[in-house]
């Protein structure tokens, strides 16, 4: 999924011509719609980066803008009010709205900074599907809104044969990290990157602090919109169940696996934890079973096992997998004299990091 | 500067302070630790809003704006303990610091549009001339922290010469350098100066004070108690007392 290496165009090529085929290799339908579903994660990882990574804003509720993302998708385009905008054209609209919803829930939080911010994230992670399970007039409540329509391209039907959904998946990641890439490399991520190292000298920079955090906000809540979309259109359904607070922790933690702040680290970890959590539980778990006659439920542990992952993670390298530049001197400061630093950044460049 | 007051809870920080700093000269604030200098200047940016009276930059009444406009309005300064983007490459704080001069939007950004591309490429071959102005064009690719502390004292100037301001703020800029690295910076700051850019600055060194300000500014308990020519101010029995405690009897 996505690019591997996205300054190294060859690399980035190679991973791309190996996502294209993937579909005619594997037939097996059931891992391509594990791999729809772990595209999904790819997207929100890459637009919770941008909050987190970029702008160091700790965002504990970003689950809540995939779920305003999805139902936008699933009240617009659905019999629910008999609405049937076309899937490309809620592409647009929910990311809109999943954005207006960024502002409106970054505005009242300007002033925090750290733990104050990410509690108050965390209010609006409980308040967003609360809100829906409520509403059960517009949403039916637990139920939730199904029967969701199909997408066609063209007249051709998407149906319930999960490749179609897997190259649109594709389509949407490539996009969502050559936009965060661009965004990245730009004058608004300067502007992120200097209120992450300091607020105030970034002020002093002449940066409108305000709008540069509320653009993170809403850029990064943009991407959990397009992800709603295309999870919630090849799953049919929208329930709130699907949008709690482990959802936004199992996000974050695929950036502190991966990496914060760097791209690809972040589609990495998000693979990592996605096949984790679909198949390397389940089958620890029958092996268990079947071969060593234990009884040990290893998915229904799957919270304390990706607990312990962070720990390790956080203990032996709290810089994530593939790190950002950024991040791995931040927490190996010291650790080197600074000429072997020096020479070590120097590599980077050329490996073009 | 007009009547400024300045209050944190009962404690007076700067008191109905007024002075005027004259465009292209060099002017330096002195007094004693506490005296009020570095309020003098955080009020001059925004980061405080004063009690009372207005501070003017241009003829424009500046007090109460928000930082970022101020320094839209051509003021720019350093910080007594260094505050530069530590993980951020030297040329990327400078670029940083052209914020100001950029006109990329959103968009841009998110698109690296042409206009947005030939705009970096401008930047970055700014930045790399204001590094070479402070004598960092080594440094340019190194962490901000990685760089000994007189390059860091000299990155932030850069960092701030950046928005091309009219006026420089410098507060310390000499705290930790040694006497080679001072003398540099008496250079670089007649530099600034003679590019058109007015520089205001604290500092404690009294050698490099009198040796390049053309006028000088001495507070004590937030109140100025002198104002003159360096040969003034050195004689000034109320800045010898302020520094150096009354005589008693």
């Amino acid at each position: 999924m996505g690019r591997f290496k996205l300054e190294g165009p060859r690399a980035g090529a190679l991973v791309m011509a190996a996502c294209l085929v993937i579909p005619f290799i594997d037939r097996n339908g059931s891992h391509i719609n594990f791999l729809v579903d772990a595209g999904a994660f790819v997207l929100l990882a890459l637009g919770l980066n941008i909050v987190i990574g970029f702008a160091g804003l700790l965002d504990l509720g970003y689950a809540a803008f995939f779920a305003i993302g999805s139902y936008a998708f699933a009240m617009l385009s659905s019999p629910q009010f008999n609405i049937h905008w076309p899937i490309w054209v809620m592409f647009f609209v929910a990311s809109g709205i999943a954005g207006i919803f960024g502002i409106l829930l970054g505005a009242p939080t300007l002033r925090l900074r750290g733990d104050y911010l990410a509690i108050v994230t965390l209010g609006f992670g409980e308040i967003v599907p609360q809100t829906f399970l409520n509403l059960s007039q517009y949403t039916n409540g637990p139920n939730g809104i199904s029967s969701l329509d199909q997408p066609t391209f063209f007249g051709y039907k998407f149906g319930f044969n999960p490749v179609p959904y897997y190259y649109l998946m594709l389509v949407l990641i490539v996009l969502a990290i050559l936009v965060a890439r661009n965004l990245r490399d730009s004058r608004l991520g300067r502007a992120w990157m200097a209120i992450r190292e300091d607020e105030l000298a970034a002020a002093h920079m002449g940066i409108n602090t305000t709008a540069a955090k509320l653009s993170a906000f809403a850029l990064g809540a943009s991407f959990s919109g397009l992800a709603g979309v295309a999870y919630a259109s090849k799953l049919g359904l929208v329930s709130p169940d699907q949008f709690k607070f482990n959802v936004s922790v199992f996000i974050l933690s695929m950036l502190v696996l991966g990496g914060m702040g760097n791209i690809t680290g972040v589609v990495v970890g998000s693979l990592v934890l996605s096949s984790l959590d679909r198949f390397i539980l389940p089958q620890l778990t029958s092996f268990s079973h079947d071969v060593m006659h234990l009884n040990i439920d290893f998915t229904n542990s799957r919270f304390l096992i990706y607990g312990i992952i962070i720990v390790l993670v956080m203990l032996f390298r709290p810089e994530g997998l593939i790190p950002s530049r950024q991040r791995k001197a931040e927490l190996h400061a010291g650790d080197t004299d600074p000429s072997v630093a020096a020479q070590e950044q120097q590599e980077y460049n050329k490996a073009g990091i | 500067m007009r009547g400024v007051t300045q209050r944190f809870g009962g404690l007076v920080a700067v008191n109905a302070l007024s002075f005027t700093v004259e465009k292209d000269t060099i002017v330096a604030m002195i007094g004693p630790n506490g005296a009020g200098k570095s309020t003098v200047f955080n009020l001059t940016t925004g980061i405080y809003k004063p009690t009372e009276g207005q501070i003017f930059f241009d003829g424009q009444q500046i007090s109460g704006l928000a930082t970022d406009k101020i320094t839209k309005r051509g003021i720019a300064r350093t910080f007594q303990n260094i505050r530069l983007f530590a993980f951020m490459s030297a040329v990327d704080n400078v670029m940083t610091g052209e914020h100001v001069q950029m006109k990329s939007s959103m968009l841009d950004s998110l698109l690296h549009t042409p206009r947005q591309r030939s705009e970096e490429k401008r930047v970055k071959a700014r930045a790399m001339e204001l590094l070479r102005f402070c004598n960092l064009e080594r440094d340019a690719e190194n962490y901000a922290r990685n760089l000994s502390y007189g390059s860091q004292r000299r990155l932030e100037i850069a960092r701030a010469l950046a928005s091309d301001p009219k006026l420089l703020l410098l507060d310390e800029p000499a705290a930790g350098m040694n006497p080679k690295e001072k003398e540099d910076l008496i250079v670089l700051i007649r530099a600034i100066r003679d590019s058109g850019v007015t520089v205001f600055l604290i500092e404690h060194d009294m050698h490099l004070v009198m040796q390049i300000s053309e006028r000088i500014t001495v507070l004590d308990h937030g109140e100025m108690i002198a104002e003159g020519l360096p040969a003034d101010i050195r004689t000034n029995p109320q800045v010898i007392e302020a520094y150096l405690g009354a005589p008693t009897i």
